[in-house]
């Protein structure tokens, strides 16, 4: 037995990404970066217009430009002409009708990008203009015509609970608006396709959420067996929900198989705008009904998701969104209404916090309303009427996760106020920061509160498993799953979860593509629970066979090994023997498939048990205001979050204060701005993004209650930190101000006129 | 496209008599903008980086003067005693966007572009600035009022290069504030330098107009109604806002709106009349 033992980075600790020092010195060779022997480059022609027929395109031109190799339009799709998440009806090319600003028309393969500039400046494209349907609410009703065979109404869902004729003795009534988020990514769409040399197959590295998924969408439009599309995980520069949809994968793999040569696309942060879903602009009217101390008795909403011109997971968003208009409070009864639509605005689809940022914008603000009008506090309403494990939600569906939520806001708020601006501070950090626009006599402060309930994983019958295999070979184990890394830190915990059930060290991921079955999608907060129980029972699995081999050499029934540290150990003698030496000469490897308890849909009244579990987080923001120019500074979020276990505390602590810095752009100043379906500010020189001027001191709790569900207790904690720290500074600058706001971003007019 | 890297104004100057089509890069933070975007293609660029001349800077005692290098970043301007002589000009400075920015951007570039946004440009319009320029036919200096002619136009000839701006060094006050939708790295919203030169106020105001627009009904409001310019009443200071403000020609576009842009300078002019006293 060795005396010194080395500290694993087992579960638990906070180990270090194995990409973190490449990404730092950047070195890490991101999609973007890969480069092949005689590659050609691939662009996109776009839809100046939101809404418009095509009536002629001419390639004769631009074809021939020197260098030009090929370019397709919509009659060059040899399989399905659609594709989708949720139903097929976006097109690959458009064909007749172009249905938002930015979409794709033709792609170009040449020598050089600048070539491929030169050819897509060449196509000439006829269009007449058609009325284009911007305002989301003439989608619901005949007031237009609908703008794609599907109609203009993506999904309508109504949640009827309750005794719905109870009224309240206090009743409040909000309308709210959300704006337009982009994902930002910092990492813009790309991808390289590889064609076989048989010209039946291909190879894409790509930057994607999901691999499976791209591959099945992929095969149905290139018309090609599934298993002849070999997907590989590129390095992805952030996703955030806005890599689900199919972007460029499929124009890219077609001009590779038209050509016979590898291209590589890549978009620029202007046509990422254009290149991607974001999150839906809503409206959202409430009302709450509660008794005269304040307890819910009752909430009537009405939602309108604008989903632009194509479905992507619109549908899905849509039940998010209502399902979870009571928030993180219980709610006897419910009269809820919600559409998501189709406009000719930019499709908008997944992203951090799905269809319950909308929702908890809209309930958190009527939570001060409440506490308002029955002359209470934040804190106190809220602790009020605090989901409990075993409460009912609206759709019937009982929570059955852990739901510390009363924990929640209670340790929030005992964290500390940050110390009172001081007569001295510094200029920069004040309202308008390096502007200097105030001092410090200009400034109020205000305190706010957000409190958020989050769905985690899929729902509505949706089986997303996810697939892993661990090979155990002379001490070292090699992990193999088809999990996207976007960031999110799945690299470091999959190493983590083999290091602390076989009691190895030496833990690698093996390369990340579809030579495994699927892991579902990196989104929904999902990936620890599935692919992390993956990893576990693989794992488990190769333990066994592992203890029944030592077993065997040793004549000890298997049944009494178990790991310590390192070794094995014989629980009921004094047997010993190191990891590393017990699998010497030999393979073990096992796959596992985790799948989470089945779900089901949603009836005409909005009851279903549609959910698999369920993650709370609640947020104190101390805003600093100037009130006459309506400038903002966040000062501090404090939070406490809801994480079952924590399996790596920088890791947790990483999501927290990033999903906080999203969470405050939608607040004070993400949106993209759209003008009758025209995007007006697709560059980061106008859509803002916080800087570190903007970002706030982050004081977090990790609140520990092991989740019984989850297979290694753990919760995601990937969408949380972004959901109610929104409504949360809206509360702070109100209350600051003393006026009331309801939309965000809030602007400085919203603020100061 | 062809990038010519001359090591001198002379030859600098001689470089553009051949090719007054152009395009000068001095620093490219918003040239490199318009490049990205695809709005602009230049055929031929002349990089203003190597010229260690235009870097220079210098203090005039008899004239009471800093004549400062039209290549000299803003990272060099923002702090040190160029931040002591002109405050104003440093707060400006300060604001451009990040510190990698600030780095490469230089005033001469401001210049160049003369966009109304232009974060250095108020102070230049407040401080009545003089704008130097070089070509092979000779030197000529003009007042910064008759240099920004119109949004992203100037009096620059095709064959002149920026070389410098003086500006009077004052011992009374002067402020510069910037308003912008986040806390750094921002266009500005609006913008206005306030500074008492040889005790006459001055306030010019940026991105509420055309050009860079002078308040001078607001200047003349204040010189009569103040005795003492170090001690301006609040209600002094409120009219002086208000009139500015009328002053201001704002447009809706998509960053902000007219009617705050015009409400946000009356702001920034009575805060910056009354900053400092």
């Amino acid at each position: 037995m060795s005396a010194v033992k080395t500290k694993r980075d087992v579960l638990g600790t906070s180990s270090l990404r194995p990409d973190g020092n490449a990404k730092v010195k950047g070195d890490f060779a991101f999609t973007s970066d890969l480069h092949a022997e005689n590659m050609l480059w691939g662009a996109t022609l776009r839809s100046p217009h939101p809404h418009a027929r095509i009536i002629s395109i001419d390639t004769s031109a631009a074809i021939k430009i020197a260098g030009v190799e090929c370019i397709i339009t919509s009659d060059d799709v040899p399989g399905q002409l659609t594709y989708g998440l949720i139903s097929s009806d976006q097109p690959v090319f458009a064909k007749d009708v172009v249905r938002y600003m930015g979409e794709p028309i033709a792609a170009v393969a040449a020598d050089h990008p600048e070539t491929c500039r030169r050819a897509l400046a060449a196509i000439t494209v006829e269009y007449e203009l058609l009325p284009v349907l911007f305002n989301a609410e003439d989608a619901i009703g005949d007031a237009f015509q609908a703008i794609h065979p599907d109609g203009n109404v993506i999904r309508r869902q109504q949640i009827i609970h309750g005794d719905t004729s109870v009224e309240g003795d206090v009743i409040v009534e909000g309308h709210y608006v959300i704006g337009m988020q982009d994902q930002a990514f910092l990492g813009t769409e790309s991808a390289m396709a590889l064609p076989d040399p048989d010209g039946q197959g291909v190879e894409v590295f790509v930057a994607t959420q999901w691999l499976h998924e791209d591959q099945k969408q992929m095969a149905a439009c290139l018309n090609l067996p599934p298993e002849k599309i070999r997907l590989v995980l590129g390095g992805v520069g952030g996703a955030f929900g806005a890599r689900e949809d199919i972007s460029l994968q499929v124009h890219t793999a077609l001009l590779a198989l038209r050509t016979s040569r590898p291209v590589k696309m890549q978009y620029g942060r202007e046509e990422s705008f254009f290149g991607h879903v974001h999150r839906h602009p809503a409206t959202v009217w409430m009302r709450h009904h509660a008794t005269a101390e304040g307890k819910i008795v009752k909430i009537e909403a009405r939602f309108v998701f604008d989903g632009g011109a194509y479905a992507s997971t619109s549908s899905a968003v849509l039940i998010n969104g209502v399902t979870h208009t009571q928030g993180p409070y219980k709610c006897p009864a419910a009269v809820v209404d919600g559409y998501s639509v189709r406009t000719n605005n930019p499709p908008c689809g997944a992203m951090r916090g799905f269809g319950v940022v909308q929702a908890c914008f809209a309930h958190e603000g009527q939570m001060d309303k409440l506490a308002a009008a029955i002359g209470t506090d934040p804190v106190t309403i809220r602790l009020l009427n605090a989901m409990e494990t075993g409460d009912t939600l609206i759709t019937g569906q009982p929570v059955e996760s852990v739901a510390p939520v009363a924990r929640l806001i209670r340790e929030t708020n005992e964290i500390p106020l940050p110390p009172a601006l001081s007569l001295d501070a510094n200029e920069l950090d004040l309202p308008g920061g390096s502007g200097i626009t105030a001092e410090r006599k200009h400034i109020k402060r205000g305190i706010g509160w957000g409190v958020s309930i989050k769905n985690i994983m899929y729902s509505e019958g949706f089986d997303d498993y996810s697939t892993a295999k661990c090979t155990l070979s002379d001490g070292k184990v090699v992990l193999k799953f088809a999990t996207s890394e976007v960031g999110q830190g799945f690299v470091t915990l999959a190493p983590q979860i083999a290091r602390s059930v076989l009691g190895v060290t030496d833990a690698i991921c093996d390369t990340i593509d579809t030579q495994i079955g699927s892991a579902g999608s990196t989104s929904a907060s999902r990936q620890t629970w599935m692919s992390g129980g993956a990893v576990d029972g693989a794992c488990r699995l190769v333990r066994e066979r592992l203890f029944e081999h030592i077993g065997a050499q040793n004549n000890i029934d298997p049944i009494r090994f178990a790991i310590e540290d390192d070794e094995i150990v014989d629980t009921a003698g004094t047997f010993r023997i190191s990891v590393i030496e017990a699998s010497q000469g030999i393979t073990i490897s096992e796959t596992f498939e985790h799948h989470h308890r089945a779900t089901e849909d949603l009836d005409e009244n909005g009851q279903g048990n549609c959910h698999v579990a369920f993650a709370f987080v609640a947020h104190r923001a101390v805003v600093d205001v100037d009130p006459e120019l309506g400038l903002v500074k966040v000062v501090q979020i404090a939070t406490a979050q809801d994480v079952g276990q924590v399996l790596n505390p920088l890791s947790v602590l990483g999501q927290i204060e990033g999903g906080i810095a999203q969470g405050l752009g939608l607040a004070v100043m993400e949106e993209i701005i759209v003008q009758e379906g025209r995007v007006r500010n697709p560059s980061f020189t106008d859509y803002l993004l916080p800087t570190a001027l903007d970002a706030p001191v982050v004081v977090a709790r990790m609140i520990e209650e092991y989740e019984p569900q989850a297979p290694l207790g753990a919760k995601g904690v990937g969408e949380p930190p972004c959901i109610s720290v929104t409504p949360a500074i809206v509360a702070a600058i109100r209350d600051a101000i003393g006026k009331d706001i309801d939309r965000c971003p809030v602007r400085p007019q919203d603020i100061c006129l | 496209m062809s990038v010519l890297i001359p090591h001198s104004i002379l030859e600098a100057s001689e470089i553009l008599a051949q090719h007054p089509a152009a395009t000068i890069l001095n620093g490219g933070t918003d040239l490199m903008v318009e490049v990205n975007f695809n709005h602009r293609r230049p055929d031929s660029i002349v990089l203003l980086r190597n010229i260690a001349e235009l870097r220079d800077w210098s203090t005039d005692a008899a004239s009471g003067t800093i004549t400062i290098g039209a290549g000299l970043p803003y990272a060099a301007i923002e702090k040190g005693e160029i931040a002591r002589l002109v405050p104003a000009l440093a707060q400006a400075a300060r604001t451009v966007g990040s510190p990698q920015i600030r780095a490469a951007g230089t005033m001469g570039g401001n210049l160049g572009t003369c966009s109304p946004a232009g974060d250095t440009l108020p102070v230049l319009s407040a401080l009545e600035a003089i704008v130097h320029l070089q070509s092979i036919e000779g030197a000529r200096s003009v007042p910064f009022a008759d240099f920004m002619v119109g949004p992203k136009r100037n009096s620059r000839q095709p064959n002149e290069v920026i070389t410098a701006v003086t500006l009077p060094i004052t011992e009374q006050r002067q402020g510069y504030s910037k308003v912008g939708v986040r806390n750094a790295m921002v266009i500005s919203v609006a913008s206005a330098c306030f500074a008492i030169v040889n005790d006459t106020p001055r306030f010019a105001m940026g991105s509420v107009g055309p050009t860079i627009l002078r308040a001078r009904e607001a200047e003349a409001y204040l010189a009569s109604a103040a005795s003492n310019l170090n001690d301006i009443t609040e209600e002094i200071a409120h009219e002086f806002g208000r009139i500015a403000a009328s002053e201001s020609r704002p447009i809706d576009d998509h960053r902000s709106t007219a009617t705050y842009r015009k409400h946000a300078i009356g702001v920034l002019a009575t805060r910056l009349a009354l900053k400092g006293i």
